[in-house]
Formats: C-alpha cells, structure tokens, sequence
C-alpha cells in the first residue's frame, strides 16, 4: 500500500507495531508514518487498539513485536529521549483536581527540566493558549469537563513538544465544548505546526480535524489515507466516511467493542460532565 | 508568542552529560516535594486529623500500660519508651495513605502524566518517598509536641532533633515505598486495604516500638530483627532518650533504613511503569 521509506519529515513512523496480552493480540502488525505539518487520526470503535497504538508511541507499553521512531528517536533504544520531544493526552484523565490548574502545569514543567526563571513565563504562556488564563488559580476540580481537557492540552504542550499524542480528546463532552477543544487543536497546527496524533470513535471529529486517517479494525490498519483520498476511493459519489469506515471495516463503528471497553470510555465521559 | 514550534526532532541530540542529569533529577525531586507540599497546603484539615490516631495511641495506651508496670523499660519510664515507638507508628501508618493514593492515581490516570514525563523512574518513586516526609514530620511534631504537654522527659536538643528529622525521612521513604511496590502489585483498593492490614499491624507488634525485644518469645525475636520498623524505633529512641539503652549504634540503624530505602526505591521504579498500563 505504501513504500517502506519514510517521508522525509517524518516525526512518527511505525513499523509492524503488535502488541499482545496473552494470547490476544490487540494491535496487529500496525504501521504508518506522521509528518510534521499533520493531523493525523485513528479511526476505530471502542477495543479496536486505539489506546494500546498510543501508549507504544508514547512509551508506555512495551511494543510485543515491531519497531517505531518518535520525534527522531527509536521507541526502544531511547525511550527517555522519545518522551522529552512529546505530549501526552491520555484517554483517562491525567489532571489532578486537588491542585490548581497553574499547579498541574508547573509540575509539568519541573518534571521537564524547564528551568526555574523560565517556568512561570511557559506555564502562564500555555494556559493562555488554551484560554485558561482567567482561571489559572482555581482548583482543577471546579473546572467543567471542557476545561479539564483543555487544561491537559495546555499541559502537554508546555515543554514544546514536536508531536502531541491525543486520545479521544472530545470523548464524553458536550457539543460546545467539543467545538472548542476542536477550534484549539486546528488553531496548533495551522500556528504551531505541531504534529498531532489524535484518536477516535466520531467520523465527524475525524472528518473535521484529521489530514490524514487510519482506519484501526480489531488491531489492524485496514486503510490509510486523507479522508477525501478514501472517500473518493469508494467510486461512489458524495460518500461520507462511515460509509468508508463500513467498506473496510466490514461493520459500522457502533457495533464494535466489548462491554469492558464501552464502560472505560463511559467512565471518563461520566467524569468529564 | 512562541509556543509549540517543534523542536527540531533528533538534531544534535547527545544524550545528556551525567553531571546534567543528576541536576535535572534534584530539580524533578525538588518539584515533587514541592508539589506535595501545595496539595497538603489546599488541605490541611487531613493533616491534622492523621495526627489524631498516634495522640490516642500515646494518651490511651501509654497512661495505661505507665500505671501497669508490666513492661520493663531499664533507665527510663515507660512513657519515654513509647514516645519514639509511636513516632514510628505515625510514619508507618502514613504509608497506607500512599499507597491507596497511587492506586486513586491510576484508576484516574493522573500518574500517566509523571510516567509520560522525560523524570527517571527511580526519580518519579523517590520523589513520591521524599513527598511521603512532609506528613511523616507533621505528624511528628504533634506527636512530640502532645509527649511535651503531658511532660515526658525527653532530650530535644537541636542535634538530636536534626537526627529525629532525618531518621522520620527515611522511614516515611521507606514505608510508603514499600506502600507503593504493594500497590503496583495489587492494583485494586480493596486488595491493597486487605494486603496493607496484613502487612501494617504485624511491622508494627513485631517490633521495639511498644514493648522491648527483650520480652519477646524468642521466636518472634529474628522477625522483629529483619524489621525495619525495629531499627526506626530504635534511631529515635537514641537520639531521643539518650541515657536508655539502645540495640544498635546510631550509625547502623541509619544505615539500615538508607539501605533498605535505596533497595526498595529500585524495585519500587521497576514495578512502577505497571501503573499505567
Ligand atoms: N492491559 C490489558 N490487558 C488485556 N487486554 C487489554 C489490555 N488493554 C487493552 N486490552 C484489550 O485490547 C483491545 C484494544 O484495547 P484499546 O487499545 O484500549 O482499544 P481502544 O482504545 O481502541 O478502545 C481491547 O479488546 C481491550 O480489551
Ligand atoms: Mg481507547
């Protein structure tokens, strides 16, 4: 489907990525590359292998087979250095609401050597950035589910990442914040140009947000391409991307997933509200 | 305004000198402790309550069994004798905290955003360890200063409590470290609060922190000897009442809860990426 080279530029490639748990294996021989000017999308329902593809980007799962470069360096060679060049939105959520946004940031920055004159200035300078200025001082538990994903944004950028790795940002938020969250992460890559990695279940996020998609079906790739591309791949004239989704996939996006996996993203979603 | 324009991945990328990486790790600790610290200062209610159980221990227990003579305490009365063994129980019983904040932790998913971060492990546990301190000499101080009010004798000069203030370090590190491993081995709360009984309560009777080992059946004698918790109790009880006898000297009482404390704090950051998987 694709050369084996990777694009000059590129800040993610993956290579045959698998990752087992026992005899399941949840992520299946999974490769594809992101350049540095992308949004790119993996697009599959609950238990397709989002989440397990992201926590091998981003370190935290050991890869049971396959090979990845992030930001320039080898997942297994130089795990440390990986982590220094990216941020991390995780699925569940990674602020703590006992602390005050401000707070959430400035551990961040400790955590990634920023140095100390320097720390006050980025960490104002992200909360801005995501329009969490006014509200910096508050504790993160008054926060509505909207800021909270905005403020771990904010809280992933503050060290300049060269790839930003979101999973399902918008899960269990309500329209208007869903707009914002989308508005925020568009305005990083047309200002910023920082490559995005994102997932999720909505055809709409990713229609709206994604330059290029991979369609994850029970830990495979199944199709890589922009969203235009595999639509218009389908010979079929105004096609929408569940109508793609269904042709590779052989099944529609609700359908997927099992009980286990509905209920974790229904936790977050409960939490967020 | 400048913000995420990406560092240009991989260019010139040595990896960093040791020297630089010893002083980004004291800037990580200092930033955990410090962070400890801001949570403790939103709420400090919680503070003060954990200080209430070892105040009734010391109050309680220690009028009664003062009363009774049943325990033979040398030189000293037994009030001075529980002092440090109560000291060392508010360090132990804190330990539980953390490991059932680490477990709230991961079932939020708050402790991704350390493990994602450029920190070493070992820098993410011991920060966590060092944090652990900043209760363990809060409830330290309410502990001796309720032995003040009820007037037990005890040496509080500034060199022996610079001594209690590092020995309450170490054993604050090395319960909650040990609190942590469990943690990362159980994984569920109410695992944790079965396996953190099981282990509390028998660190706390085998040990010198309310009767003398002298007393002890001999059997229990080796166990109270391969305990931490012993060797704690024993460092404040030197430092603390200088004139009793003690089982070890000073030196290798710390000695043993560094040791412990180091070893602890490897195994702890081995175990410890399980937390987000
Ligand atoms: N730690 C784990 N142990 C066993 N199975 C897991 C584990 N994590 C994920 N899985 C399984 O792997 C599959 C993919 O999960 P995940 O990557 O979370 O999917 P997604 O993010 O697309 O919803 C699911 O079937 C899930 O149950
Ligand atoms: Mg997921």
């Amino acid at each position: 489907m694709r050369s084996s080279e990777a694009p000059p530029g590129a800040v993610v490639e993956a290579r045959g990525l698998t990752r087992e748990f026992g005899s399941f294996t949840a992520v299946d021989q999974v490769g594809f590359e992101v350049t540095g000017d992308q949004v790119f999308g993996l697009l599959g329902p609950n238990g397709a292998g989002k989440t397990t593809t992201i926590k091998m980007l981003t370190t935290l799962l050991r890869p049971s087979r396959g090979r990845a470069r992030v930001a320039g360096f080898d997942l297994e060679e130089a795990p440390a250095e990986v982590r220094r060049h990216i941020g991390y939105v995780p699925q569940l959520i990674s602020a703590d609401a006992q602390v005050t946004g401000y707070e959430n940031l400035w551990v961040s920055a400790g955590l990634y050597s920023i140095p100390r004159a320097r720390r006050r200035e980025r960490v104002t300078e992200a909360l801005a950035l995501l329009g969490l200025g006014g509200v910096a001082d508050q504790l993160v538990k008054n926060y509505s589910g909207g800021m909270i994903r905005r403020l771990e944004i904010a809280q992933a950028l503050v060290h300049r990442p060269s790839v930003l790795f979101l999973d399902e940002p918008t899960v269990g938020l309500d329209p208007v914040a869903r707009e914002a969250v989308w508005e925020q992460i568009d305005r990083l890559k047309r200002t910023y140009g920082t490559a995005i990695v994102l997932t999720t279940h909505y055809m709409e996020e990713a229609d709206r947000l994604c330059d290029r998609i991979g369609i994850l079906h029970r830990g495979q790739l199944v199709a890589v391409g922009a969203p235009a591309e595999l639509k218009a791949q389908l010979g079929k004239e105004n096609a929408t991307l569940q109508e793609v989704f269904v042709h590779y996939a052989g099944e529609e996006v609700e359908l997927g997933g099992s009980y286990r996996d509905a209920g974790r993203t229904r936790r977050v979603a409960a939490r967020l509200e | 305004m400048s913000l995420p324009v990406s560092s240009d991945p991989g260019a010139g990328a040595a990896r960093p000198s040791v020297a630089r990486r010893l002083e980004e790790a004291a800037g990580q600790l200092a930033v955990l402790v410090g962070y400890e610290a801001r949570k403790l200062a939103h709420d400090p209610t919680e503070l003060l309550l954990r200080a209430v159980q070892p105040a009734l221990w010391l109050v309680v227990f220690g009028s009664v069994f003062s009363v009774l003579h049943a325990i033979p305490t040398g030189s000293v009365s037994y009030l001075q004798f529980l002092t440090p063994g109560i000291l060392a129980q508010s360090v132990l019983f804190i330990a539980i905290f953390y490991g059932i904040a680490s477990i709230r932790e991961r079932e939020l998913g708050i402790i991704t955003k350390f493990l994602v971060s450029p920190a070493p492990r070992t820098v993410l546990v011991a920060g966590r360890g060092l944090s652990a301190s900043l209760r363990g000499l809060s409830q330290a101080t309410v502990v001796i200063l309720l032995a003040v009010g009820l007037s037990v004798p005890l040496s509080l000069s500034l060199p022996a409590l610079l001594g209690v203030v590092v020995a309450i370090v170490l054993g604050s590190a090395l319960f909650s470290t040990l609190s942590m491993i469990i943690a990362s081995l159980v994984r569920t709360q109410e695992k944790f609060l079965g396996i953190g009984q099981l282990v509390t309560m028998p660190l706390f009777f085998a040990s010198n922190a309310i009767y003398p080992l002298s007393i002890m059946p001999s059997w229990l004698r080796p166990v109270a000897l391969a305990n931490p918790l012993t060797y704690l109790v024993d460092a404040l009880r030197i430092l603390l009442l200088p004139h009793a006898s003690s089982l070890f000297p000073l030196g290798v009482d710390l000695g043993v809860l560094v040791g412990v404390t180091v070893l602890l704090t490897f195994v702890c950051a081995a175990l410890y990426p399980r937390m987000a998987q």
